[in-house]
């Protein structure tokens, strides 16, 4: 029974059997209810292409950065949108709870796992609930007329990749924090003007000052976006830069997460 | 119940043999916990003060001691879920802070808060937890279902954790200790706050353990379960061992084979006092009781009386490990 996987029995702090099993306890968990935790995935979309793509955009003037019309602008940065939110929202509220209320951390490093490993997890879900939300809407998308491209598999990479940022963005920010309430500021103050600003109703370049812009492109939905949109439409160039954007952000505030949750649970 | 006992019996005896095995060839010493200088500090608190103490493989080692002794910190030390300030720490043969993933993969840890996965049922949060020790999914669920009927839970298997009573959470916690079949198992202050008949329940269960050659090592503020239950203990506090040894040595040792507890009600306590010491008793005193430690109860109540001293409401009991403690810290265990 007590046989030792080499790499799991290792002196490595972080590894990747452990942030696994952790990944399958909250699939273990999901499976019990995924049925109508998908289900608003399903409508949260419709709702957003009919009231601003249909509604709204038959008064948006098509042309300019809008030639395609409007549904076809927003539609991919929605994607990258609910992407954002499906890792932000297991990495805020749900890890917060695990970690000061049901203390279920506590008991997982106990075991062989360590609490790198449980970052690392969580990470992992995270990706796939994003994977899951944008995935979704990304199909969704293509019944309100947005056009198959043959980097269009890609773009579904490019949600796990947008959740890989925002979870480990999430997970930074929860590390810090002593009070569950602290999260109306991280929405209000951060996650809502990312979601407005970011190039998924308007590019910012042509309305806002240049300062505003700069600004816009350091945050990170900003990259998530183009990354969809370019690869939505099946346009390249320049893509490198955002996938960079989100590899090496992600990675620094995964790393800096795991420091910061070791402080606060191994103490 | 018998039959499902004996049958786990015999897999568990197979299980223990094994483990044993695996102790003599990677520790030859019996020591499977060995602690010294060890030291926690918490800013300017000092919550164990230089602790040095040894386990020894297949013992019932205690922890005794208040609330705030120490006793959590030394057991997340041992459980390496806290890192000590400084001192060396072996268990098992494995270095702490270095070999914690081996540790941790031999210990089975019962911590003092029900932890369980309130989002998973009973059975699933055996299988859980022993994913997380890399235990395969089948081998998984074979254990988990062995450990259910051992902890009377079989009927449980698909409850949710809400539904289960205090004394099943701790079962529960016991047996998800148990299912990597570990060669120590660890127990923070185990049957605080249960009632009195679901501790005898946990107290067998333990003593089930025990016999099977696993060693235990408990923390508890209970005189009489580490009396009951420990072959070795360490008594605590503030951060510090004031007594190591066996319970009744300790009590032996430390205070007399028996105390005689008195009402003062109305009497002359000075000439009481006085009276006892001469005749061989030592005393403790509080406003309005007596206790005199004494080899024979009977025969020093007798003495009493020949002086014409007639305390009311007298109580001939043992000494114990809670006479242990008053007299070398002054304090109750009780506070």
């Amino acid at each position: 029974m007590a046989k030792t996987t080499p790499l799991y029995g290792s002196r490595k702090p972080l590894s990747l059997t452990g942030a696994w099993h952790v990944w399958e306890r909250n699939a273990r968990v999901y499976r019990q209810r995924w049925m109508y935790s998908l289900l608003p995935n399903f409508f949260e979309p419709v709702f957003y292409l009919l009231g601003l793509g249909i509604g709204l955009g038959a008064y948006v003037s098509s042309g300019g950065s809008f030639e395609n019309g409007y549904v076809a602008f927003i539609a991919p940065g929605l994607v990258a949108a609910s992407a954002m939110n499906g890792a932000v929202f297991e990495t805020t509220y749900n890890v917060y709870v695990k970690l000061t209320f049901s203390k279920i951390y506590d008991a997982m490093i106990t075991t062989r796992v360590n609490i790198e490993d449980v970052v690392l997890g969580e990470i992992l879900w995270a990706m796939t609930r994003s994977l899951l939300y944008g995935g979704v809407f990304l199909i969704v998308t293509l019944f309100f007329g947005i056009p198959i491209t043959p980097t269009l598999p890609l773009a579904f990479l490019a949600a796990a990749l947008t959740g890989f940022c925002f979870s480990a963005l999430g997970l930074a920010f929860t590390s810090l924090i002593k009070s569950i309430d602290l999260y109306t500021y991280f929405f209000t103050m951060f996650i809502t003007p990312l979601f407005l600003f970011s190039d998924i109703f308007f590019p910012v370049e042509e309305r806002f000052p240049a300062f505003l812009v700069v600004i816009a492109k350091a945050t990170p939905l900003y990259h998530a976006v183009q990354l969809m949109r370019g690869l939505v439409n099946g346009e390249l160039a320049g893509l490198w830069l955002n996938t960079l954007y989100l590899v090496v952000v992600g990675t620094a505030l995964a790393a800096f997460a795991i420091w910061r949750m070791r402080r606060r649970v191994v103490v | 119940m018998s039959t499902t006992r004996s049958r786990h019996d015999q897999k568990t005896t197979a299980a223990t043999a094994k483990t044993s095995t695996q102790t003599s060839s990677e520790t030859p010493a019996a020591t499977v916990v060995s602690a010294r200088n060890l030291v926690k500090r918490y800013g300017a608190f000092e919550a164990v003060s230089s602790l040095s103490f040894e386990v020894r493989a297949g013992e019932f080692f205690g922890l005794l001691g208040p609330n705030g002794a120490g006793k959590s910190t030394t057991m997340r030390m041992i459980y390496r879920v806290t890192p000590p300030t400084s001192g060396a720490l072996t268990v098992l043969g494995f270095e702490a802070g270095r070999d914690d993933r081996q540790i941790k993969a031999r210990l089975g840890v019962v911590p003092q808060i029900d932890n369980l996965d309130e989002e998973l049922s009973v059975l699933d949060n055996l299988i859980v937890y022993a994913r997380f020790h890399d235990i395969s999914y089948r081998d998984a669920k074979t254990r988990a279902h062995d450990l259910l009927d051992f902890m009377e839970l079989s009927g449980k298997a698909n409850a949710k954790i809400m539904a289960l009573s205090g004394g099943m959470k701790r079962r529960l916690t016991l047996a998800r200790g148990l299912m990597n079949d570990p060669q120590i198992v660890v127990l923070d202050e185990p049957t605080t706050g249960l009632d009195p008949q679901v501790r005898i329940t946990l107290w067998d269960k333990l003593e089930e353990l025990r016999s099977r050659g696993v060693t235990l090592l408990m923390s508890t503020h209970y005189m009489d379960e580490a009396e009951r239950l420990c072959d070795r203990l360490i008594i605590m506090d503030q951060g510090q061992i004031v007594a190591e040894g066996e319970p009744e040595r300790l009590v032996n040792e430390h205070v007399s084979a028996e105390v005689v507890e008195m009402r003062l009600a109305g009497m002359d306590a000075e000439r009481l006092a006085r009276v006892a010491e001469r005749l061989g008793a030592s005393v403790q005193r509080s406003k309005e009781r007596m206790s005199l430690f004494t080899g024979d109860g009977r025969a020093l109540l007798d003495g009493l009386r020949r002086e014409g001293l007639e305390p009311a409401r007298t109580f001939i009991r043992p000494g114990n490990l809670e006479d242990v403690f008053l007299k070398l810290t002054g304090r109750s265990l009780r506070e």
